[in-house]
């Protein structure tokens, strides 16, 4: 199969058949619904399980079910359904089960919109449920990202036994381009026998696996918890992964964004540099862990007069490049909500207003 | 003579946690010999609640996993459909099945998800302190009912197996009771029905137990036994309401 | 070099496919492509459009406020996007059944009655392949052979629709470099 011309929905779908991930429960809620409409067609072709669940509370479940259960599973959603995901998000880190959660973003708070957003940054990268969690966190700034991102996913997520999301905003899950699906980013999935609740027969044990979240001994509780911390902390150190765009050369203003929001300011940086005025940009690939070191070294070029969050919420990532910049240089942010997608001139406008005296 | 009555292989040779008079073990022993008749020890997952049951994953000795409230037929659905050849059971009790996790096992029972479920009926909510439940009796005073439950504000107890009876799809739906031995017995015959249909992988099946929770009631065990049989047993007839065809 | 082409119309028009196989062309062509559709309550019975964007190097903003081109299908999708459109490209006009111009000195405006044409063919339903053919040629983003084999690849599981829409396609052309 050579380059396809597919919408990101479905090409989510079939890149998570292509990495070796039969198994999909799902509930449908715009704009990611045709991931499961695709499924519910292609997953029997490959004998695979498609499911629609009867909320997105229990998707999470079944999710946490097969996932404990030793199988490779993924669902998609989107910012209200991963809400509802959330509390089992939060079972299934606390019992380190791999897991993989597809974001279409849309708008919010509330019902919201059904148009491109990514006001769910916080959610994803803090926690997102109750408890100290975190997710390993993927965005997909092109459909072929997203494919490679999904694929990279299911591995990701047994490496660390730990769930995955990949956080794309509408405009990922709608939007048609070429994509191929790289015979090399199949994996076998991991063996789980030491921990999985696959029955005994099937791992030839008399030992018993069991699969559990509750920790009444405060000791114990603790002991798990700093455990799940030094995953993150592994994670931080392993799976940072970030990209650049006119970085070499003496720019005034860094740019720090990310998803189809990266691509509105890379032909922003474009346009600028036609009128002389030189912008560089970090583009976070994955926001958790995020690329505190990269930014920060970004910034504090001597070139680098101001830096700008630009994002399709109220300023969420702002809290992660204020940290990462950390005051050595004056740090603002641009954005749109609700579904709208602000357009390259109104980057480059608000780039323009920074005040850029040295 | 040989030895007439031992502990089952599926059950764990440890100190029960549960409450003096609390019917919980005889329902995990229930479950324990019917697994080790079936023989299928090797190859089941339990699936434990939340509330005093969570942790009765301690009194088994096969896989297990520890579901959220109400979840676990969400969980069991997961597992059913990516293993079909796996024997998966959910333990719940009122408060989780029947009011938290009432859409779960809903929609579960209606899919004709291939698992058993064993409900425990005790008409309360156990570990958290003895609060009212969906399936607490009329005028039953609890924590959260200090005057006794009033049908006209919160509506008359909810019988789960009647209801679950009216869907449509194959099912077993059968309630029992483990208060005295006459009943345990049919209990137990019930239970190895409901993991026979599923490993025969016919249907849905779930059994209620109509069971004491004396602490929460304020009662003696005895007492126990007597109030469940004079007020429960009326409300909640037992008897198959489903079988599959 | 970048162009952008809105497509714009009521639903069930065959706005989307129309995109579509513009961007499946253009990408068998070896040009990078995005196609963005209208989503959620609006494609049910109201208005629907799509963009397509299609350049020589990787597309940065998939957004676009001003396309180079525009194919209005109805009257208000004219009225609404015929100002937004960048001086120089085409706008493409449905006059089977929009009765006016796009009122517009700076682009290239092509009127096609695409029903009536369609019609001839004996089906309605593949005016979009007229309009698509018609605009295709006229504005020339992508040869006519990749456009062709599109069509054909789009139903490829419809096999027995080849023909009349290949038909269109020809037809299309045809009306547009007559006018």
């Amino acid at each position: 199969m050579g380059k396809v011309l597919m919408k990101g929905n479905e090409a989510i779908g079939e890149a998570a058949i292509r990495a070796g991930c039969l198994n999909y429960f799902a509930y449908p809620i715009t704009p990611q619904s045709e991931v499961a409409e695709y499924l519910s067609r292609r997953m029997p072709e490959v004998g695979g399980v498609f499911l629609q669940g009867e909320s997105e509370v229990a998707v999470s479940y079944m999710i946490f079910g097969a996932a404990a259960c030793g199988a490779r599973v993924f669902t998609t959603s989107s910012s209200p359904g991963i809400s509802l995901m959330g509390e089992g998000i939060s079972y299934i880190a606390a019992a380190q089960c791999p897991a993989v959660f597809v974001n279409i973003m849309r708008g919010g708070p509330g019902l919201g919109g059904i148009l491109p957003s990514q006001a769910d940054y916080l959610q994803a990268t803090k926690g997102g449920g109750h408890g100290d969690y975190k997710l390993l966190v993927m965005a997909p700034a092109s459909v072929q990202e997203a494919v490679e991102m999904v694929m990279q996913a299911f591995p990701l997520s047994e490496k660390y036994r730990n769930p995955v999301m990949v956080l794309g905003d509408g405009l990922i899950g709608q939007m048609m381009e070429p994509v191929e699906f790289p015979e090399h980013l199949r994996t076998e999935p991991s063996n789980k026998d030491e921990w999985a609740t696959n029955g005994m027969d099937t791992r030839r044990s008399n030992q018993r696996n069991l699969v559990k979240t509750l920790y009444l001994v405060p000791e114990e509780l603790n002991a798990h918890n700093l455990m799940l911390k030094a995953k993150y902390e592994q994670m931080e150190r392993e799976e940072v992964r970030f990209d650049t765009y006119n970085l070499d050369g003496d720019y005034q203003v860094l740019l720090v964004s990310y998803g189809t929001m990266s691509r509105v300011c890379r032909t922003a940086i474009d346009n600028l540099k036609a009128q002389g005025l030189e912008v560089g940009m970090v583009r976070p690939q994955h926001v958790f862990p995020f690329p505190h070191k990269a930014v920060y070294e970004a910034a504090a070029r001597e070139s680098c007069r101001s830096v700008l969050c630009v994002e399709m919420c109220m300023g969420q990532m702002l809290e992660d490049v204020e940290r990462s910049v950390a005051g050595r240089r004056p740090t603002s942010w641009y954005g749109k909500c609700g579904g709208e997608v602000p357009t390259p001139e109104e980057v480059m406008q608000a780039v323009k207003s920074l005040s850029l005296k040295s | 003579m040989g030895k007439t009555f031992a502990r089952p292989e599926a059950l764990a040779e440890t100190i029960t946690h549960y409450c003096p008079g609390c019917t919980h073990g005889v329902a995990h022993r229930l479950v324990a010999e019917v697994i080790d008749e079936l023989g299928i020890r090797g190859r089941t997952v339990g699936i434990a609640p939340v509330g005093c049951a969570v942790l009765c994953y301690n009194y088994f000795t096969f896989d297990f996993q520890e579901s959220a409230h109400g979840r676990a037929p969400a969980m069991a659905t997961g597992i059913k459909r990516v293993r079909p050849d796996l024997i998966v059971f959910t333990y719940q009790g009122d408060g989780d099945l029947a009011s938290i996790g009432m859409g779960e096992i809903v929609h579960a029972a209606n899919r004709g998800e291939k698992f058993t479920t064993i409900f425990i009926n005790n008409a309360v909510y156990g570990m958290t302190g003895g609060q009212m439940a969906p399936t607490t009796m009329p005028d039953q005073r609890t924590t959260t009912s200090p005057f006794g439950r009033k049908a006209a504000e919160v509506g008359m107890p909810i019988r789960v197996a009647e209801m679950l009876a009216t869907l449509q799809t194959p099912a077993y739906i059968s309630r029992q009771s483990v208060i005295k031995p006459k009943y345990i017995t049919k209990a137990r015959k019930a239970i190895q029905k409901a993991f026979t249909y599923q490993m025969e992988n016919r249907c849905f099946s779930l059994v209620e137990l109509v069971s004491t929770c004396p602490t929460n009631w304020g009662m003696t065990p005895v007492d126990a036994v007597k109030w469940a049989e004079e007020k429960m047993l009326p409300y909640y007839p037992l008897g198959e309401f489903k079988t599959p065809a | 070099m970048q162009s952008e082409v809105q497509f714009a119309g009521f639903g069930g028009q065959g706005i989307m496919l129309m995109g579509q196989i513009l961007a499946q062309a253009a990408m068998d062509q070896g040009f990078e492509v995005v196609w963005i559709p209208s989503y959620g309550p609006e494609m049910r019975g109201g208005t629907a459009y799509c963009t397509v964007v299609i350049s020589d190097r990787p597309i940065g903003s998939p957004i676009i406020r001003n396309p180079q081109h525009l194919v209005a299908m109805n009257r208000p999708s004219l009225e609404k996007f015929a100002p937004t459109v960048k001086a120089g490209g085409v706008i493409f006009i449905n006059s089977s059944i929009i009765p006016i111009g796009s009122g517009r000195g700076d682009v290239d405006e092509l009127c096609v009655p695409i029903i009536e044409i369609a019609k001839e063919l004996g089906n309605t339903k593949v005016a979009n392949i007229v309009a698509l053919a018609a605009f295709g040629t006229r504005s020339r983003i992508v040869e006519f052979d990749i456009l062709r084999e599109a069509v054909r690849s789009k139903f490829a599981d419809k096999e027995k629709l080849i023909p009349l829409n290949l038909q269109a396609l020809e037809e299309g052309r045809k009306a547009a470099l007559a006018s």
